[in-house]
């Protein structure tokens, strides 16, 4: 591979392969190119079959020259996938099958002609929409900060990152001293986009000016359950947080960059190490960066499922070879990390940002967002809501406008009830705080956080008592066990929810989970426990009323507390098909003497409607799903 | 020390040797070992102990800290039922007790033909798909109750073959 070993090869390559890219996107009449989501959501709904069906269309045709396929990182709206764009039209077909793959190449590849039936579909007005600019979802965001990239390059490609501008900032940097690069990150505003959103620039400054050896770390250690947005920025683009990694690298004195990441993210890693195997191959990575006297080189660790290594001390823990479980700070790892060095742990989303802020100067980036947190931050909406995917929006967009213009409000015309953010730390927020605009101060304001980017939409068919427990068993589970209030405290929170949810609640309960809660926020030594009760406690205090239904009438208003619960056919509305009876699983259903009704009222001859016996009922709910005329409700 | 295999022996050892330019080795040493051989049993762990040096009471700490490793063997077919919150909100939990009703099994454990594991994962960051369950690293999306009872019998009528 031609090698890149000063400023003057890096500005030829970029003006070579950025020239191959822009031929790509604005290619000539005749001359088309297909790009295949190659996210861990549309691999999984085979889009790799797809992309080896297009490539072997092309062969089979002798098209080799005019036409050319490949994957892309992340397209984000995963709900609609898998994605196939083509350029350059940039024609986006959604819910791509792999049976329609000849169609789209007879069609739109070799004949100009778009298949409209996999267009987008806009559900308001009905209409197809064949530009993804031109789609709801995209309208509100930028995708150009963390997610620079995502959907365009080939994230197993190198050379595309390099037109793509990967490398500038690093080459920019460079040319600056160490302190200017620290005070240029400063003056962007970056805050860590991991959680604590502490500013990063700060953070890289306290590193002493020592000789020592020095550590920068990314942490990729996603372990918020329903967050993605680090995975697909490593699956997108990795060569934008080996960029990152490379600049935070100078800033601070460090030769060796350390990601620790999630043995659950096998591509991740898999087009990490290859980005990172082709960069030292071209001497990007290495000794003597681009001519200079800097010098860095990267490492993988993987992690091995436990959400605390999230904590830096824990992750450094975990790299040392040690048992996950925080370190007591001072000293902060700054001053004594990795080996007993400094080193610095930066988010994967944090580093994303950092070639941006290199590239384009902090102008740009500070121009971004509100007075509290500036830039953009990436989402990873999920649960009740239409549009599930991964959203970058820039600060100050509200919730609002992220759960209903860009997430497409809740589906099945559900009332929206809460959005989770944070994760296992954060907190829900309802109805009223739908306007708040988000950044790191205003979401603590209204009581939860910003946490990672998780950000799950629930709606009026979740019990908050039955989400505060499920955040409980999943905190309980990943206690490192260290300190006694955390390990205790949360598995005695966990009995009480778990009493409460099983309906054996009293008043009395509520009290001690406030009591215990406080304990455990005050008396635990890093994040995972001080937070560990926030989802306890938020929902406690937006949702008292369901704490009260629970514990004093002994009643889940969102009936999914299985003892509070039962399942009832509505005896007017039964047809007596009888197909619930022999769906139930226990015999607990049989007909009655009443007479069945058809759905126009009318007596349905020689049927009977059907009653559930509750002495007999496990509550399985295959009664429910099963009837195809709506009879059966849960009261 | 029981006795482990001349083969394993061997093949630890090179596992071990893969990695002596590493500081700290221990956690990459260990997760070849699980994805070799599924499990590492206390006898791998005193080898392991043995040839790095470090003591066997450090890596009995790390090999129960992580919820990646297993002392004990996983079946042919890992079931992971995904209970990140994304999936959780979309009745993964459901899934999850179906699979264990028709397997007979509660989380964690092993059907006794070793054919199955039922496991909980906690995000496998495929929340888009939700809810989900991971069979040997393959993604099922949208799994509902009722599809479970065909998952199962998919993979039982490949074994049967």
């Amino acid at each position: 591979m031609e090698q890149i070993r000063n400023e003057k090869e890096l500005q030829a390559r970029f003006e070579k392969c950025g020239a191959c890219l822009q031929k790509k996107f604005h290619c000539e009449p005749g001359h088309k190119a297909i790009v295949v989501c190659g996210g861990t959501g549309c691999l999984s709904a085979d889009s790799q079959v797809i992309i080896d069906k297009f490539q072997e269309l092309i062969k089979a045709n002798g098209l080799e020259d005019k036409v050319t396929a490949n994957i892309v990182g992340c397209f984000g709206f995963c709900s609609q996938g898998p994605f196939v764009k083509v350029f350059p039209e940039e024609t986006l077909y959604v819910k791509v099958k792999v049976g329609d793959v000849e169609e789209l190449f007879e069609k739109d590849i070799k004949n100009n002609e778009v298949v409209e039936r996999l267009l987008f579909v806009d559900p308001q007005t009905k209409q197809h929409v064949q530009k993804q600019h031109d789609i709801n979802f995209y309208k509100l965001q930028r995708r150009d900060i963390a997610l620079h990239g995502n959907g365009e390059i080939n994230p197993e490609d190198i050379d595309e990152a390099i037109g793509n501008g990967a490398f500038q900032g690093l080459n920019r940097a460079l040319h600056m001293t160490r302190e200017e690069v620290i005070d240029e990150v400063l003056k962007s505003g970056l805050r860590g986009r991991g959680g604590a959103g502490f500013p990063t620039g700060r953070k890289w400054s306290f590193v002493p000016k020592t000789d020592e050896p020095k550590y920068m770390i990314c942490n990729g250690d996603e372990g918020d359950p329903g967050a993605f947005m680090d995975r697909s920025i490593i699956e997108g683009n990795p060569c934008a947080v080996i960029e990152g990694m490379m600049i935070a690298g100078y800033a601070i004195g460090a030769q060796n960059g350390y990601f620790y990441v999630r043995a659950e993210y096998p591509i991740a890693v898999k087009r990490l190490a290859k980005a990172i195997k082709e960069l030292e191959e071209v001497g990007i990575l290495g000794d003597h960066v681009l001519g200079t006297d800097f010098s860095f080189r990267c490492h993988i660790r993987l992690g091995a499922g436990a959400f605390v290594c999230g904590e830096e001390t824990a992750l450094i823990n975990s790299i040392e070879g040690k048992r996950g479980m925080p370190r007591p700070r001072p000293p902060f790892p700054a001053v004594k990390g990795l080996w007993g060095h400094p080193s610095v742990v930066n988010n994967v989303e944090t580093l994303a940002c950092v070639p941006f802020i290199l590239r384009e100067g902090w102008e740009k980036f500070a121009a971004i967002g509100t007075a509290d947190t500036k830039g953009t931050k990436v989402f990873a909406l999920g649960g009740k809501v239409n549009n599930v995917g991964l959203v970058e929006v820039p600060m100050g967009t509200t919730l609002r406008q992220l759960i209903y213009d860009i997430g497409g409000g809740i589906p099945g015309g559900k009332k929206f009830k809460a959005i989770q953010t944070g994760g296992p730390s954060g907190g829900c927020l309802t109805e009223k705080d739908l306007d708040t605009p988000i950044d790191f101060g205003s979401l603590v304001a209204a009581g939860s956080m910003m946490g990672s980017g998780g950000a799950i939409v629930m709606d009026e068919d979740n019990c908050m008592v039955d989400v505060a427990k499920f955040y409980m068993t999943f905190i309980c589970d990943e206690s490192c066990g260290k300190c006694s209030p955390c390990r205790i405290g949360t598995k005695r929170c966990l009995d009480i929810l778990t009493k409460i949810c099983d309906g054996k609640g009293e008043p009395k309960d509520l009290d001690d989970l406030k009591e215990l809660s406080n304990v455990i926020r005050n008396n635990s030594l890093c994040a995972l426990g001080q937070t560990a009760t926030n989802p306890i406690l938020s929902t406690m205090k937006a949702f008292p009323e369901e704490y009260q239904a629970h514990v004093v009438d002994h009643k889940c208003p969102a009936h999914v507390c299985k003892n509070m619960m039962e399942y009832y056919i509505q005896p007017n509305k039964c047809i007596g098909c009888g197909l619930c009876m022999r769906n139930c699983p226990v015999g607990a259903i049989s007909p009655s003497t009443e007479p069945a009704h058809l759905p126009n009222g009318n007596v349905n001859p020689g049927k009977f409607a059907h009653v559930i016996d509750p002495k007999k009922c496990v509550k399985c709910g295959s009664c429910l799903s099963g009837c195809r005329i709506g009879a059966i409700i849960k009261k | 020390m029981a006795k482990l295999q001349p083969q394993a022996v061997k093949q630890i050892t090179e596992i071990v040797e893969r990695y002596k330019d590493e500081p700290t080795p221990t956690m990459m040493i260990l997760e070849d070992i699980q994805k070799e051989y599924g499990y590492i049993p206390l006898e791998v762990q005193e080898l392991v102990s043995e040839l790095t040096g470090v003591p066997v009471s450090d890596i009995y700490g790390v090999v129960t800290f992580y919820s990646f490793f297993s002392m004990v063997p996983k079946g042919k077919y890992v079931i992971g039922v995904c209970l990140g919150t994304a999936c959780y909100v979309k009745g993964s939990q459901l899934v999850c007790d179906k699979f264990g009703e028709l397997l007979g099994i509660k989380p964690g454990e092993t059907t006794p033909d070793g054919l199955f594991t039922l496991d909980l994962l906690r995000c496998i960051g495929a929340c888009a798909v939700a809810p989900a369950v991971s069979i040997n690293g393959k993604v099922y999306p949208q799994v509902k109750v009722d599809n479970v009872k065909n998952i199962i019998e998919e993979y039982r009528a490949r074994e049967a073959n």
